[in-house]
């Protein structure tokens, strides 16, 4: 090839510069589809895949603009416009079902966030590496199990016959008779937080342990120098280091603040504590497939989601502005 | 004032340390115990049980809660299923997640971050129950053991795990290779698939413990079909008659157990079948612990 026709080619490409992707430095034309074909057929049909069970359904949230009715042909069903949210919004169970929600997420978050970082902080002062193991790897434990098993332990543990937490209570004399913790709504929020403090604890260090040793060794002989106790040291030096990681955490599970969880709250919940057990999630289940209320169900889905994402993308900024890592 | 310090400085370790060991005990009791309780009030006698004062060994031993759970033929049609589902599930779902992955982490690749951004979305973005509900419908899969498989093949998480990883190893492997003229499918299946294997452990560790551990999908597309249901779905279904029938003791889980003629009471029965149920993820346990630990740090790294 010729210095002539090599030019050519370089001008012809600073002239199409705007469609070439500037990270990848690949221009989408026929030739590079052609180049690329393995590695277009090893994911496009899974991304595909991906839009089928993900975003197809999308679709269905027509149904909460409309009074759906099964036996209808699509056309034919009848559109109401924002009636539905309007309904929702007026409903006092909804209100109810809310409340629960945003509550039980909310102690979850909490309780989940600080007994992890507090636990993580722990584990990271003990000296004796096999002790170490051992904690970790019996609190990772419950993380595997199912939501019906811990559910079953719950109750078990909760039971009035034998159940270990009346039993302690008793013995400690806090309690004078056995309390039946699932009958009554106000312990409800306390059960499912302590529940999944039990589940998830072990889990949550992990992330905070690997963040913790990856500071750097040196701040803390530093510190240690200066005269620094070892509070002082997880206060001025291992809080602010696992801080990125914090944020992170926080953002995505602000994302899922209306996600309070539908398994356990199903499972441990009953007609007595209903005021306080039904989540958003028990609530789409209850109306939309049991009762056949697709319309109004779907409605609160979509409520759902877009809360998700708006709240995502504001704390995102929020981290931005803040000069935190984000997500996105 | 300088001596003092000093002296402090001597004791406080062994105070923080000695506390801090009795607090771990205390977190490792409270973990493990309700297992313990469980595993006990499984092998006591149903009746003896009620009188309470059950904590870590069975006071009468029986093995009827065992045989009670084990007299229905559904259990192990049950069980099969969640053995079927969590195989399929994932060797599926790790072949598919590390092919794509490794599609997703050539840096040349036109729809790399396309692709990425799809997966990524669907972490915070979903259509919601009842759309949800409305496509399996439609596509034939209610009571069908497909439901099992295909709506969660291929988790935007498991995928940032996969990719993170194939980042990390040298470049240098796959180009040789490619001078050698070998497609990305082969290089894909020859090369990165084998040195993946911690982290395949891991996502392997995920997918199945997901798949077996789910009963959800059982409850909303396969409940009246006694053919599809699983041994969490079973495991709910008597959580479910224990907690509605609480307070009357003499009311037996199930329907065959009218052979069954000592007391096995509903809550014993639960504790057994919550035993089978635990049972394989806690032999499974040990094994891949080492590995999902690096797993979960790869996913959390940013994109």
């Amino acid at each position: 090839m010729s210095d002539a026709v090599l030019d050519k080619q370089v001008k012809k490409q600073k002239t199409r510069k705007s469609k070439i992707d500037p990270e990848i430095g690949v221009e989408l034309s026929w030739k590079t589809l052609k180049t690329q074909k393995q590695l277009i057929f090893m994911s496009v049909p899974i991304a595909l895949y991906l839009i089928i069970f993900n975003y197809v359904p999308i679709w269905g949230w027509l149904m909460a603009f409309q009074n759906y009715r099964p036996a209808v042909s699509f056309g034919q069903q009848e559109w109401v416009g924002l009636q539905q949210f309007k309904f929702l919004f007026s409903d006092d169970t909804f209100m109810l079902v809310l409340r629960n929600t945003i509550a039980m997420s909310f102690i979850n978050l909490v309780l989940g966030t600080v007994t992890a970082i507090g636990l993580a902080l722990l584990l990271n002062e003990i000296k004796l590496k096999f002790f170490k193991r051992a904690v970790q790897s019996i609190s990772y434990l419950p993380h595997f199990l199912s939501m019906v098993i811990a559910a079953g332990i719950v109750s078990t543990s909760l039971s009035i016959d034998g159940g270990i937490v009346n039993v302690v209570l008793m013995k400690l004399h806090l309690i004078k008779d056995p309390i039946m913790w699932l009958s009554e709504g106000k312990y409800f929020w306390g059960i499912i937080g302590a529940s999944n403090v039990w589940k998830e604890v072990g889990w949550g260090t992990i992330i905070y342990l690997a963040a913790i040793t990856s500071i750097d060794p040196s701040l803390y002989e530093a510190a240690s120098i200066d005269g620094a106790k070892r509070f002082q040291k997880m206060r001025y030096i291992t809080l602010p280091g696992i801080k990125a990681t914090f944020v992170i955490l926080l953002i995505m599970n602000i994302g899922h603040i209306l996600d309070a969880g539908f398994e356990l709250q199903y499972l441990l919940g009953n007609g007595l504590t209903v005021d306080y057990s039904q989540t958003i999630d028990i609530f789409v289940v209850k109306y939309g497939l049991a009762m056949g209320n697709y319309s109004l169900a779907t409605a609160a889905g979509i409520f759902k989601t877009i809360v998700s994402v708006i709240l995502v993308f504001i704390a995102n900024n929020v981290a931005k502005r803040l000069g935190e890592e984000r997500l996105l | 004032m300088k001596a003092g310090t000093k002296g402090s400085s001597r004791i406080e370790p062994v105070v923080f340390h000695t506390f801090n060991t009795i607090f771990m005990l205390f977190v490792v009791t409270v973990t493990l115990y309700p297992f313990l309780q469980t595993l006990a009030v499984s092998f006591n006698d149903g009746s003896d049980t009620l009188t309470g004062g059950i904590y870590l060994w069975p006071r009468v031993w029986t093995l009827e809660n065992y045989r009670a759970v084990f007299i229905s033929g559904t259990i192990y049609h049950a069980a099969f299923i969640s053995v079927s589902r969590t195989i399929i599930s994932t060797v599926l779902g790790v072949f598919l997640t590390t092919m794509l992955a490794y599609a997703l982490a050539q840096p040349q690749y036109i729809f790399r971050k396309k692709i990425g951004l799809l997966f990524i979305l669907t972490m915070y973005f979903n259509a919601g129950l009842i759309p949800n509900y409305f496509l399996i419908k439609n596509m034939g899969l209610l009571h069908n053991f497909m439901v099992y498989i295909l709506p969660s093949l291929v988790s935007a998480f498991n995928l940032i795990i996969m990719r993170t990883y194939i980042r990390g190893l040298p470049f240098s492997l796959t180009e040789s290779a490619k001078i050698d003229g070998a497609g990305e499918f082969r290089i894909f299946w020859k090369i990165i698939f084998p040195l993946c294997t911690p982290v395949l452990a891991t996502v392997a560790l995920f997918i199945a413990v997901g798949s077996w551990n789910s009963w959800f999908d059982t409850f909303l597309y396969a409940s009246s079909d006694i053919k599809l249901s699983t041994l969490q779905y079973e495991m709910m279904k008597m959580l479910g008659s224990i907690m509605s029938a609480n307070n009357d003791p003499s009311m037996l889980a199930g329907g065959q157990n009218n052979q069954v003629q000592s007391l096995v009471t509903p809550a014993s029965m639960r504790s057994a079948i919550t035993i089978v149920t635990a049972v394989p993820i806690l032999f499974v346990y040990p094994f891949l612990q080492k590995y999902f630990v690096v797993g979960l740090n790869l996913g959390s790294v940013k994109e």
